[in-house]
């Protein structure tokens, strides 16, 4: 049985009510101004987020724009993770090629992915490459630093513990650094992902795509269709809130443990 | 006296840390017997823990060495290390922390032996039905009484304790020192253990090893020759117990 105490429920009400508070004031301000070219009524809105098998303005619906995004932040995503965590746990291990590495990494950290575009589309032309391009430089770093913290962050009691069992080092890997620095690795992937999701809409909306929420917005911006935008926006919305509901939900689950002893 | 399962012959060790080279051990030497408790107790900062750690294999000597125990260089440990912090892998459950040890490569035991022994400790620290627990849902004594599990689960020729009971409240250390006995007496453990509570010696050892200041050399080994379960009141446990705390303390014996 799920058990939702009455302060969590009270919570839930807050936040609720000023959800509602703004869908309101949205919609006496789009009466008021009476002008779809400004500011689109919820209604309108609403009629798109209802129908997302429809084609939208003469193309693919919602939900294929959707699965697109979708199909390429995860792309972007795991491979950013396939890379990120192997290097993460290299460096936190090794002080020689954290010396090395660390430099470079602290000064490419700092540039949004989006600054990348003109030479993503140098080096691989408009299209799926340069947007999974993007995503991978967004969704890199996070996961990134946080495996480093976490790995740097193993209690040596652990590894002692390892070596009086008479680990190798590859054991010493496998049963002690990557689970005891997996919470904060876990960290990196939910902060990444996030990232990845902006990145994956905002480098939709370079010209030359032809499909996902990103492109669906500067199409409908185009035509001058803002309940389309609104739509997409939504969308947009709600999956990165489930995204993250997901993380932390995975977080409660799974590492019950992190620091308590 | 039984064969020496462990013997230290001449340990030195010199700390350089920043500038200054600081002597903490100067030459230890003495034996443990099969089956015996060892108690080591010296003044604080004497270098016991650090003696403890090259005997584990975690620390190197400068000189001397360490015959019957491999170190952590050999396969096949014959030493396990207990920690005053009882060092549990928090992520795993009881079970699985027990049996850390026997899944190594190091000692190639088959899954459904792992298991019979993982049983078998679970049923010897009375912990059975919390086999499925993490760490952190279980008290601090029962931490502790995992990891003493965790170290019988390779079988060691010698169990070394850093001070096993000094973070555990007075009643469940009397809990665990019982508990330590009870198991030399089935198992024939041979437990060498740094304590600095001269009661706590006096009430499990049947020598205690007294290290001098740093540098440390052995000042005294004190036999303790009474019949278990000793009484905390016994005339005689109070005149040891005192003895030692003298030695320790490094002032001269009683006038008589």
């Amino acid at each position: 049985m799920v058990l939702i105490s009455k302060q969590a429920l009270r919570d839930y009400g807050k936040g609720l009510s000023v959800i509602i508070l703004f869908l309101v004031i949205w919609e006496i301000a789009a009466i008021l101004i009476d002008n779809n070219y400004i500011l689109p009524s919820l209604e309108s809105i609403a009629e798109v987020l209802f129908h997302p098998f429809e084609p939208v303005l003469g193309g693919a619906s919602l939900m294929a724009n959707t699965i697109v995004s979708l199909k390429e932040v995860l792309t972007g995503f795991f491979c950013a993770a396939a890379l990120a965590i192997p290097l993460g746990m290299l460096i936190g291990w090794s002080k020689e090629v954290q010396a090395y590495l660390n430099p470079i990494i602290q000064i490419l950290r700092p540039i949004p992915p989006i600054a990348w575009l003109p030479f993503a589309i140098a080096w691989f032309g408009i299209g799926i490459n340069s947007i999974l391009f993007i995503i991978v430089l967004g969704a890199f770093f996070p996961i990134l630093i946080n495996t480093v913290d976490g790995v740097q962050g193993i209690r040596v009691r652990w590894i002692e513990v390892a070596e009086m069992f008479h680990a190798t080092t590859f054991e010493k890997l496998r049963t002690v650094i990557f689970p005891g620095a997996l919470p904060r690795i876990w960290t990196g992937l939910r902060v990444s992902f996030a990232i990845a999701w902006m990145c994956v809409v905002a480098a939709e909306m370079l010209p030359g795509t032809t499909a996902g929420l990103g492109f669906l917005i500067m199409y409908a911006y185009n035509l001058g269709q803002l309940n389309v935008i609104g739509a997409g926006m939504v969308v947009i919305g709600i999956i990165g809130l489930g995204a993250d509901m997901l993380f932390k939900a995975g977080q409660a689950k799974f590492f019950s443990w992190e620091g308590k002893e | 006296m039984a064969e020496p399962v462990l013997s230290v012959v001449g340990i030195q060790k010199t700390f350089s840390g920043d500038g200054e080279p600081c002597p903490a051990l100067a030459g230890i030497t003495f034996d443990v017997a099969g089956g015996d408790i060892v108690c080591i107790m010296g003044a604080s900062g004497c270098g016991k823990s650090t003696l403890l750690r090259i005997i584990g294999g975690l620390e190197h000597a400068d000189a001397g060495s360490i015959e019957g125990v491999a170190g952590s260089a050999a396969g096949g440990a014959s030493a396990a290390m207990i920690f005053q912090d009882h060092a549990l892998f928090p992520w795993l459950t009881v079970e699985e922390n027990i049996a850390y040890g026997l899944r190594l490569a190091a000692q190639n035991i088959p899954e459904d032996e792992v298991h019979h022994r993982v049983q078998e400790l679970l049923t010897l620290i009375h912990l059975g039905s919390f086999a499925h627990s993490l760490p952190h849902q279980l008290s601090g004594g029962m931490k502790q009484r995992v990891s003493v599990a965790r170290a019988l689960a390779i079988r060691p020729s010698i169990l070394l304790m850093d001070e096993p009971f000094s973070a555990l409240d007075t009643f469940t250390r009397r809990e665990l020192e019982d508990e330590i006995l009870r198991i030399r007496q089935k198992l024939k453990t041979t437990i060498l253990m740094v304590t600095h509570n001269p009661e706590e010696a006096v009430y499990v050892a049947d020598r205690i090893v007294v290290l001098s200041e740093r540098p440390a050399i052995v000042s005294e080994i004190l036999p303790v020759n009474l019949v278990h379960p000793r009484s905390f009141t016994d005339p005689e446990f109070i005149r040891i117990r005192e003895e030692v705390t003298r030695k320790v303390q490094g002032k001269p014996d009683e006038e008589k």
